[in-house]
Order: C-alpha cells, then sequence, then structure tokens
C-alpha cells in the first residue's frame, strides 16, 4: 500500500526536459525574446571576426595598397558591432539568469511541499539527508545547465546553421564533406550519452548517501560522543565521501572521452577538407583563397560542434538532477489531502469509531486485528497494553498519518479518508512521545500550534496547564531559545513545549501517544488535572504506560497483540482477573517500590 | 574607507592564489599532469596554425600550381594536421581527467577533515550550528571552493601560449606590441572591479545556500509534527521565504557575472581594432609595412582564447575565496576537550564524584545576544564502587547535565569531576567511554542493524549480542523481526517504537559491561512489566558496575543505596529512601504523586458510589 520515493525518475532525457520545462514554467517565460538577443549576440560573434578579417584583407593588403580611411571606417563599424554583441550578451545573460533562478525556485518549492504532502511511511524511506540534497544540490544542478548550457545549446545550433550557409556559398562539395564527416559523431555521442548519463545519475545518489552520512554524525553527536565511536563514525562518512569521489571520477572520465570524440572529429574534419579541397583546387574547381577562406568557415562549424558535444555532457549532469527532484515530485501521496472534494466538518465534541480495522505496514505482518471502536464525544479514552501490542497504530491511524489495510475509521461518522486535511488538522491533533521542537524560542515553537496566536494567548495556555512555574525557571522565560533540535531542554522540557503547543492549537480530539513520559510525576499528574477540566466538551485519547493515566480516563481500552481484549472504566476492570488487572498490578507494585 | 577595510570587501587575488595554493599542495602530481596535459595542449594548438601555414606553403601551393596533386602530397598534408590534432586530443584528455582528480581529490580530502572536526567538537558548538549549515559546509562550500580547478589548469597551460604570442609580437614590432598589451592591463582592471562587485554577492549566495539547507533539514526531521498538525502550508511558506532570498541573491550573482563576461569577451577584439586603426596611419607614414600590422593583429586574436581560460579563473575565484573561508570557519573551530593521558582501570566497578561542580550554558537571546544560565550550582555526588545511586528531581532541575557532566560530555566550570579519584580531564581520549556507558533519555539509532547498534563496531560475538538484548527485554521483539538482529533499523531507527529504540540502547549500554552505568531516565518508554524484568536482569549482571540512575519510579527508586534529590541544580537532600521521604518535602511530593493521586480518584469514586 504504501509506495517508496523514487531514487531517480526512470524517464528518458527528452521526457526528463519536458517534465522539467512543465514544472518551471518560468523556464518557458519571455524565451523567445531571449533566444532572438541570443541569435543577434551569435551574429555580432561572427560579424566581428568577419569585419576584422575583411579590414586587413581590404584595408591593409588591398591592391591599391593600404588606406587608413577604409581601415577607421571598418573599425568603427566593427567597434559598434562589438558594443551591440556585448549588450545582447549581458541583456541575455540576466534574462537568463532570472527566468532560471525563477524556475528553478519554483521546482524546489514544489518538491518541499510534495515531500511533506507524502505520507509519513513513504517519508520514512529516505533519510532526511538525502531529502535535503534533493531540494539544495540536485536543484542546484540543474541551474548550471539552464543558465549556460541550454542557451549555448541553442546558439550553437545556429551557428552551426549560419555557418553551413556560409559553406554551401564558398562550395557545396566541401560542404558535404564536413556533413559527412560529423554524421557519425552524432551516433557516437547518442552512445555515450547513455553511458555519461547513467555516471551522473549515480553522482546524484552519492551526493545524497553523503549528505545522510553527514547527517547521522550531527544528529547524533551526544551518542557518538557518550561511546566514543568517533573512529566508527568517520570510517562510515569516509565510504561515502570515497564513494562520491569514485563516483565523480569516473563521470568525469566518461564525459572527457565523449567531449574528446567531439574534438578529435572536428580537427580530423579540418584535415579531410584540407586533402579534398587540394584535389579540388588542383583540378581548378576551386580558388586557393577560397579554400583558405573555406578552412576558416571550418573553424566557425567545429567550434559550436564542440561547444555542443560538451553542453550534452552537462546536460546529462543536469538531467540526473532532474530526475531526482521528478523522482520525489512523482512519488504519490499514498494517504492524500481529499481537497476540494473532501468534506469540512463543523466544530464541536467528536465521536470516533473503528469498523473492522486492521492494518500491517508494508511487506510485515498484521499489527491490528478486526479493531471495531466506538469513542463518544466528549469522553476521556486512555489505551494500554504492552509494548507492540498495537496502541501507537492505533494513535496514527486516528489521526491519518496511515491508512488501514481494511476497514474505515469514522469520526463524527464521515470516513476520514473524505475529511478535508485543513478541517482534520484542525479538529484532530497528536502528540508524539519525541514532539520535534525548532531552533526558534519557546514562544515561537508554542504558536507552532496557532501561528496567530498572541504572545497572551501563548502564556495562558501555559498558565492553564500548571506550568508557570516550570517557564519562570527558564533562563529567558518564553523568549528562551530551543536550540537545535529543542536539544537546550531536556527530554521532559521538550514534552511540556509539544503538549502547550498541542494545546494552543485547541483541537476537538487530542491524541497523547506517551506524550509526557518523560515529565516528573507530580508535574504529570498536575498536566493531567489540568487536562481533565480543560478536555471537557472535547475528546481525548491517551496513550500511556503510566497507568495514572487509565485511573484518570472515563474508558480503558486493553490493547494485546493487535486486539481489543478489554475495555470499561478503571474500576470494573481493575476487578477483573484480566490482563489490565495484571498490568495495573505491576503498575501498582512499582509505584510502592 | 581604509586600506584595510576595501581589502576586506574585496579579497585580493593574492588570497585567493594562496587558497588555490593550498589545494596545489594536496595533489601536486594531478595537479601537474592536469597543467602538463594543458600546456601539450596550448603548444599543439599553436602548431595546428603552423602547420595549416606548412602544408598550404610546401603541399598545397604546389599541387595547385601544378595542376595535379599526388598520392604523396595528400598523405603528407593529411598526416601533419592529424597528427597535431592526434596529440592535441591527448592534451585535452590528460588535462581534463588530470584536473577532475585533483578537484575531487582536494574536495573528498576537505570533506574527511570538516567531518572529523564535527566528531571532534563539543555538543556545545553542535547546538550553536543548525545542523543543515553543517551538511553545506561539508558538501557546497567545499565544492564551491574547489570547483577552481575545472579550468585553473586550462589558464595555467594556455600562459605558453600568452607568453609566445607576446615573444612574437614584440619580435615583429616593439610599438604595436606596447599597443597591443594595453589589452592587459584592461583585463586586470575589470577584473578588480569585478571582484569587488562579486564578492560580498556570491558571499551572501552561498550563505543563503545554506539557510535552504537549514530549513530544509530542519523541516524534514520534524516531519511528523509538520503532517499531525497540518502545517504543511505553514512550513511551505517559510522554505519559499528563503528560497525567494536565494533566488534574488542568485540573480544580483548572475548580473554581475552577466557584465563581466562580455567585458572579458569585448577586450581582446577591442585591441585587435586598435591595432589595426593605429596600425593602418603608421602604415599610410610608411613606419610600418602592412604585414606586421596584420600579423600583430592576428596574434592578438588568437590570444583571446587565452585570456578567456584567465577568465573563467578570475570568475571562479570570489566563490573559492568565500566557499574557503566557510570551511575554514568550522576547520579553525575550536573548543574541542582538551584530553590528558591517564588511563583508567579496565575492570571492577567505578567510584565516580562530583566535588562542588558547577555548570553554565552559554544561551543566545532572540536578539543575538549571548549570555550565560547557570543550570547547576555548586554540586557534590558520589557513586560509590558497586553502588547505586538514584537522581531524583522536577523537570528541568538539571539530572540530565549532572549526568552528562558524570561522562564528560561537558567539563564543569568550577569544581571536579572523578572516576576512581582520578580527574577526568587527565583521562586519555576516549578512556571515559571505554569504562562507562550512558543510556540517554532520548536514543538515537544508526541507520545500521540492530546488532550494529548494539555493538557500534565493537567485537562483540552474536551470542554477546543475543545477551545483552536479553538483559533488556528486547529478544522478543528482534526475533520477530525479518532479519532478528541482522534487520536494518531505518535511519534514526524510524522502523522501530520508542519503547523498543530505547532497548535496544539499553543493550547497547549493557554489552559493554561498563564499570559505571548512567541510565537518564531510560526506561521512560517501556512498560512497567518490562521494565521489572530490565531492572532484575541488570541487578543479576552489574556486580562489578556502579550505577547512577536518573527516575521517577519507585520500583527504581528503592533499588537505591542512596538517593539525591535535586532542585533548579541544586542538591536539596541526600540519604536513603526511608530518610529522603520523612525529612525532604520536594522528594515526598514527587514520588508519591500517582499514589496520592489514586488514593483521592478512588476517595472520590468511592463517594460517588454511596452516592449512587
Amino acid at each position: 500500500m504504501s509506495t517508496s520515493i523514487d531514487a531517480t525518475s526512470s524517464l528518458g532525457t527528452v521526457a526528463t526536459l519536458k517534465r522539467g520545462l512543465d514544472l518551471s514554467p518560468e523556464l518557458r517565460r519571455g524565451l523567445g525574446v531571449t533566444l532572438g538577443l541570443a541569435a543577434v549576440t551569435t551574429v555580432g560573434r561572427i560579424v566581428v571576426p568577419f569585419v576584422v578579417q575583411q579590414t586587413t584583407d581590404h584595408g591593409l593588403l588591398g591592391k591599391d595598397g593600404p588606406d587608413p580611411g577604409l581601415v577607421t571606417r571598418y573599425v568603427l563599424f566593427a567597434l559598434i558591432a562589438v558594443a551591440i554583441t556585448a549588450a545582447s550578451a549581458y541583456a541575455v545573460n540576466v534574462r537568463l539568469f532570472r527566468s532560471s533562478e525563477a524556475g528553478l525556485a519554483s521546482l524546489r518549492l514544489k518538491a518541499f511541499r510534495h515531500i511533506h504532502d507524502l505520507s509519513m511511511l513513504t517519508q520514512n524511506t529516505e533519510r532526511r539527508g538525502s531529502m535535503v540534497s534533493r531540494v539544495t544540490s540536485d536543484v542546484d544542478t540543474i541551474s548550471q545547465f539552464v543558465q549556460f548550457g541550454g542557451i549555448i545549446l541553442v546558439l550553437s545550433l545556429g551557428q552551426i546553421a549560419v555557418a553551413t550557409g556560409l559553406m554551401l556559398f564558398y562550395s557545396p562539395l566541401l560542404t558535404g564533406v564536413v556533413w559527412l564527416c560529423f554524421v557519425p559523431l552524432l551516433f557516437v555521442i547518442r552512445r555515450f550519452q547513455a553511458i555519461v548519463g547513467r555516471a551522473y545519475t549515480i553522482v546524484r545518489e552519492r551526493v545524497g548517501d553523503l549528505l545522510a552520512a553527514v547527517s547521522e554524525s550531527v544528529v547524533g553527536a551526544a551518542t557518538i560522543r557518550a561511546y566514543g565511536v568517533e573512529e566508527r563514525t568517520a570510517t562510515r562518512i569516509d565510504a561515502a565521501i570515497e564513494a562520491h569521489r569514485a563516483a565523480s571520477i569516473r563521470a568525469q572520465v566518461r564525459s572527457v572521452v565523449a567531449f574528446s570524440s567531439g574534438q578529435l572529429v572536428a580537427g580530423l574534419t579540418l584535415a579531410v577538407v584540407l586533402v579534398v579541397g587540394t584535389i579540388q583546387a588542383s583540378g581548378g574547381h576551386l580558388t586557393l583563397g577560397k579554400l583558405l577562406a573555406f578552412l576558416f568557415l571550418v573553424n566557425l562549424f567545429t567550434q559550436p560542434v564542440q561547444q555542443a558535444t560538451e553542453i550534452l555532457n552537462e546536460l546529462q549532469n543536469a538531467v540526473a538532477g532532474w530526475r531526482r527532484v521528478i523522482g520525489v515530485i512523482d512519488t504519490p501521496a499514498d494517504v492524500a489531502d481529499p481537497g476540494d472534494d473532501g468534506q469540512t466538518l463543523p466544530r464541536g465534541p467528536i465521536t470516533v469509531d473503528f469498523d473492522a480495522v486492521s492494518f500491517a505496514y508494508p511487506g510485515g505482518d498484521t499489527v491490528l486485528h478486526d479493531v471495531n471502536l466506538s469513542i463518544a464525544p466528549r469522553s476521556r479514552v486512555a489505551i494500554v497494553g504492552e509494548t507492540g501490542s498495537g496502541k501507537s497504530t492505533l494513535a496514527k491511524l486516528l489521526t491519518r498519518l496511515m491508512d488501514p489495510t481494511e476497514g474505515t475509521v469514522h469520526i463524527d461518522g464521515v470516513d476520514l479518508r473524505h475529511v478535508r486535511f485543513s478541517s482534520l488538522r484542525e479538529r484532530v491533533v497528536l502528540v508524539p512521545q519525541e514532539g520535534f521542537l525548532f531552533d526558534a524560542t519557546l514562544r515561537e515553537n508554542v504558536r507552532f500550534g496557532r501561528p496567530d496566536a498572541t504572545d497572551e494567548d501563548v502564556r495562558l495556555a501555559i498558565t492553564e496547564l500548571g506550568l508557570d512555574a516550570w517557564l519562570a525557571g527558564l533562563p529567558q522565560g518564553l523568549a528562551t531559545e530551543v536550540g537545535q533540535r529543542g536539544e537546550s531542554l531536556s527530554a521532559g522540557e521538550r514534552q511540556l513545549v509539544a503538549l502547550a503547543r498541542a494545546y494552543l492549537a485547541d483541537p476537538d480530539l487530542l491524541v497523547l501517544d506517551e506524550a509526557t513520559s518523560a515529565v516528573d510525576p507530580s508535574t504529570e499528574v498536575r498536566l493531567q488535572r489540568a487536562l481533565e477540566g480543560l478536555t471537557r466538551g472535547r475528546t481525548s485519547i491517551a496513550i500511556a504506560h503510566r497507568l495514572s493515566t487509565a485511573e484518570a480516563a472515563d474508558e480503558v481500552v486493553v490493547v494485546d497483540r493487535g486486539r481489543i481484549v478489554e475495555r470499561g472504566p478503571h474500576r470494573d476492570l481493575v476487578r477483573q482477573d484480566g490482563v489490565y488487572a495484571a498490568l495495573h498490578a505491576s503498575w501498582a507494585a512499582q509505584q510502592r517500590g | 574607507m581604509s586600506l584595510d577595510a576595501s581589502a576586506d570587501a574585496a579579497p585580493s587575488l593574492k588570497r585567493s592564489l594562496q587558497i588555490v595554493w593550498v589545494g596545489v599542495r594536496r595533489e601536486p602530481r594531478w595537479f601537474a599532469f592536469a597543467v602538463a596535459g594543458s600546456a601539450l595542449y596550448g603548444v599543439m594548438t599553436v602548431l595546428t596554425a603552423w602547420a595549416i601555414g606548412k602544408v598550404t606553403r610546401e603541399q598545397v601551393q604546389p599541387a595547385v600550381a601544378a595542376g595535379h596533386a599526388t598520392a604523396a602530397q595528400l598523405w603528407t598534408i593529411f598526416g601533419w594536421i592529424a597528427g597535431v590534432v592526434v596529440i592535441n586530443v591527448v592534451g585535452v584528455v590528460i588535462r581534463r581527467i588530470a584536473a577532475g582528480y585533483t578537484m575531487y581529490n582536494v574536495a573528498a580530502g576537505f570533506r574527511r577533515e570538516v567531518t572529523r572536526q564535527y566528531l571532534r567538537l563539543p555538543l556545545a558548538w553542535h547546538h550553536r550550528h543548525p545542523s543543515g549549515q553543517l551538511l553545506s559546509n561539508a558538501n557546497a562550500d567545499v565544492e564551491a571552493t574547489w570547483n577552481v580547478f575545472a579550468p585553473l589548469p586550462m589558464a595555467i597551460g594556455v600562459i605558453i601560449m600568452l607568453v609566445a604570442g607576446i615573444v612574437q609580437m614584440v619580435l615583429v614590432d616593439p610599438v604595436m606590441a606596447i599597443i597591443g598589451l594595453t589589452v592587459f592591463p584592461l583585463l586586470f582592471l575589470a577584473n578588480m572591479v569585478f571582484q569587488r562587485a562579486m564578492s560580498p554577492r556570491v558571499s551572501r549566495a552561498q550563505q543563503l545556500r545554506a539557510e535552504v539547507s537549514e530549513v530544509a533539514h530542519e523541516s524534514f526531521e520534524a516531519a511528523l509534527i509538520v503532517k499531525s498538525m497540518g502545517r504543511e502550508q505553514q512550513e511551505s511558506d517559510r522554505f519559499e521565504e528563503v528560497t525567494r532570498r536565494l533566488q534574488a541573491a542568485n540573480v544580483e550573482v548572475g548580473r554581475t557575472r552577466g557584465t563581466f563576461d562580455p567585458v572579458i569577451e569585448s577586450i581582446p577584439t577591442l585591441g585587435t581594432l586598435a591595432v589595426l586603426a593605429v596600425g593602418a596611419h603608421q602604415v599610410a607614414n610608411g613606419a610600418l609595412t602592412p604585414a606586421a600590422v596584420v600579423q600583430v593583429a592576428y596574434l592578438i586574436s588568437v590570444l583571446a582564447f587565452p585570456v578567456r581560460a584567465l577568465g573563467w579563473v578570475l570568475g571562479e575565484l570570489p566563490r573559492t575565496v568565500v566557499g574557503w573561508d566557510r570551511v575554514d570557519a568550522v576547520l579553525k573551530a575550536r573548543g574541542e576537550l582538551a584530553f590528558g593521558s591517564e588511563e583508567l582501570e579496565p575492570r571492577g566497578a567505578s567510584h565516580a564524584r562530583l566535588d562542588r561542580v558547577d555548570y553554565s550554558y552559554d544561551i543566545v537571546d532572540e536578539h543575538g545576544e549571548e549570555s550565560t544560565f547557570q543550570a547547576i550550582h555548586g554540586v557534590s555526588l558520589e557513586v560509590e564502587a558497586g553502588s547505586t545511586v538514584a537522581l531524583v528531581g522536577p523537570t528541568g532541575s538539571g539530572k540530565t547535565t549532572l549526568t552528562n557532566l558524570t561522562l564528560r560530555l561537558v567539563d564543569p566550570h568550577h569544581g571536579r569531576v572523578t572516576l576512581d579519584g582520578l580527574d577526568l580531564r587527565e583521562v586519555a581520549r576516549g578512556g571515559v567511554s571505554a569504562v562507562a556507558a550512558l543510556v540517554p533519555q532520548q536514543t538515537f539509532m544508526f541507520d545500521d542493524t540492530v546488532s550494529g547498534n548494539v555493538t557500534l563496531g565493537g567485537y562483540y560475538t552474536d551470542e554477546e549480542v543475543w545477551q545483552a538484548l536479553e538483559v533488556a527485554q528486547a529478544t522478543g521483539f528482534v526475533t520477530d523481526l525479518p532479519l532478528g538482529i541482522e534487520t536494518r533499523v531505518g535511519e534514526r531507527g524510524t522502523s522501530l517504537s520508542g519503547g523498543q529504540r530505547q532497548r535496544i540502547a539499553l543493550a547497547r549500554a549493557v554489552i559493554r559491561g561498563p564499570r559505571l552505568l548512567v541510565l537518564d531516565d531510560a526506561t521512560s518508554a517501556v512498560d512497567p512489566a518490562v521494565e521489572q524484568a530490565i531492572l532484575a536482569g541488570l541487578r543479576k549482571t552489574s556486580a562489578g558496575t556502579s550505577v547512577l540512575v536518573v527516575a521517577y519510579r519507585m520500583s527504581t527508586i528503592t533499588l537505591a543505596d542512596q538517593i539525591v534529590y535535586v532542585e533548579g541544580g541544586r542538591v536539596v537532600d541526600h540519604g536513603t529512601h526511608q530518610e529522603l521521604e520523612q525529612r525532604c518535602v520536594g522528594y515526598q511530593r514527587l514520588v508519591t504523586a500517582y499514589a496520592r493521586e489514586a488514593a483521592e480518584r478512588a476517595a472520590v469514586a468511592a463517594d460517588e458510589e454511596v452516592d449512587a
């Protein structure tokens, strides 16, 4: 059911370019004008050397001797041509930078957004560092090509056409010779393209691996130090660095071979033209002057061909980057927002129904079997059970982080899959055990739950949760910076912030998955009381090992090996000789010590 | 503006070249190869023109004059041109491949150094630097620094062409040569202006590139929260904001470069035109022959190409400097813990002691103002050999900081932390982690197998791994995994639950048979029955181990010989459970919280039942 992120899309070069252009429409915008200006630049680049040549031929080496007046006129004309060429080149550069940066920015944004839209299970199939590379260095790779290569490729074709025209004027036969020499190159390049392309695809993947390895060493810094495994970690990173280096060099060698074939053909063409030209000239079909002029034109022809060969290699690098970005964008979001087709549920007390729900992780055993469960509005439910019994899976299905393999989950009688995300996320909020905090102030982290909340709202939320004393003990109160991943706070404090964040979001159903496991007992009891007071009118579901939560709940649901085995209020269950009674006995024993 | 300040704004060519030299020294051979290949290319390019001239004079002209070309003549023509071309291409291949080796080898070397630094620098440094930025330093910044090696060998190689060309010009006519050579000061002037305009822009773009990476990394790490709170749009907006700034910065870089490129390209042409204009008048005055003018003009146009190659290098240098500064900042960062040379005993329970320890965190407020916050005030604490000490206190009271001090993850600002009487600062590198193990509150899993996560590369048999998992009560679920202990757990252990990760982390500590075991609320995600079994297992196996345990549960606390109660970073009281229960109010309130709560609820429930 769940898909994994494609390492790279399987589209061919042309299809990739097409898809890439569709994803970044800005690249096409104003392209006509840019190409027009680029044509002016190209013509300028041919005209200027041509005028220089004419100046020497007619002004200095003319039949009637040097003519300073003519030279001055030609030079002035050339100066104007140089100025126009430079100005149009500048305009082309700026226009290209503008459109390509705009196009790539929107590609980055699309990929970024799509990664967040992928289901949790899909996200977990890829390492975070590798995901980062898809919105950073993979896109950067494309920019190299789009900014220089793409246009040069087009211009080169233009120059090839112009040069061919001029060559035809001098000698159709020799022009045919030139083209004949280059035809085999076309086939060779086609083959090389595929080889070079594969090599660059591997390079892009190695970059992802490299970032993942570095990310692990940074995020796991504390564990690495506590266990003194710096050497081992270094070995792992070194392996990723080496794999990247080797792949880069392999790609470089292949592209050099491909590029050099272009250069070799260009040089050999010159030799062949000179040979055939000599035969022609000695046969009287061509003057020596025309042959020499033709050689000059051959250079105008081979130069863009070589350039194009080189850019085709660069293109493969870009296509490799593009494929990785497209790979992620084209990965289907299997737990999708129904969007406009979905329903928006009105706010208010919420009911939850699990209807014959089963769940299995992709390629794994079934972890929930045929669960039927109704949760009444305004009730406080505790879900208990041993580790691995399937409690957290229930929470994830309920918040639609995953969809059931069989059966349906309803809220207010509506299939969860038909509820718009905007409505669902507003009404149902999950607080997981390890609530990630952002590198910002405590205030901003709490406000993540409701961006329009004022300082007063934030303060009130903390007061209502009974956390004033804790806040007062922090160095800078609400302005305290929590550090990377909140690591300047203790795990218990991070849970307090995560709870305040969810509380401020003011959902109709609060799902707490071990949300206070690292908090000290008296704070936890205080929180529980606070939530009780405040959750009246709303529904709450708590998953906890600390059975104080179950004692306080209206109803306890006991999960065992993926099935609901008992349910009822604490005081009834504890008197039965069942799973709950046993769990509670060991919990009580713990409290007595 | 003072001279220094302006030098600051625009790094001098000298400084850029110094950085390049650092790279050259890393890979002198490959670099020399690349330059040699380039020189071969330069010589052959000059020779191509010469060879065409030679065969035209010696073969083509006679053949045309004779009205007939012999096979020998044609082969000679082909042989000369093809020969020169093939050698030329060989030069190109050597240059490019060797340049690739230089660039990627140097970059790989610096990546290793930068990542070594990440492993060496203290946690406090890591807390100050966003992960995304560190990713960018190791990847994009290293790349930006050494990309210059792609065009550099070409530029150096073609200097041969440049020198040959200049010498020929001077030989033809010194006056014309001088006019032609004014091209060079112009180029340098253009470059200076360019560097000055470019550096701050490149620097900004590179900084923003790191910020984009930072936001992406943090946002993807937070993916679950973003999803469960429906904040995808808000995160996209945050990413868009920094992406748009990078876009604008890149356009600025492009605009500058886009101005510079046409200028550089035009300068040699302008030189040619100047020579022609002046030369034509000189010829008219009879001071020069037309042939001399043509030759000088031709030479300048030939030189346009090497000059362009130099331009590529010059265009790349601002990025080199900026990238290097960012990489160098990591390489130069200090503050790593200093180590002594003392060795700790390898066996037997150890005696840990904190002696009047103070510890302050460096904090930065919203406005970037730095200050410190004292988290630990004069704490003394002792774990006698073979004993178990429980550290109890409310959330945020400094317990985790104390465990970090005990294992020297951080050093105290005042006071001493000792193991067996030895100050931890005098212990050799790796000494503390060899004898002490920490199971932190929030566990970290490597993208490796279960077995790899337990052994962390140490030499243990599978049997030992299973034994450790048994103590940690993890055999049950590990057996159920598709490949048992050889199952990969995914990045950060995403395929496991919180309780499962904690138990693997526990096995990781247990397998080492540590002399000091520090458990920082290490079973918070494990259910009560399992915790009981874990504690029983630990008691059996930890004969030679001292234990410091952060705990809230009575069952854990009552295992302790001593209890230390902390509040607000100070030790409030210590003693046995019975002693503290009687005399320490805070302790009492904390450990009996659940029991009191249960009793109260029971009373209320009883009332309700009576009422009903």
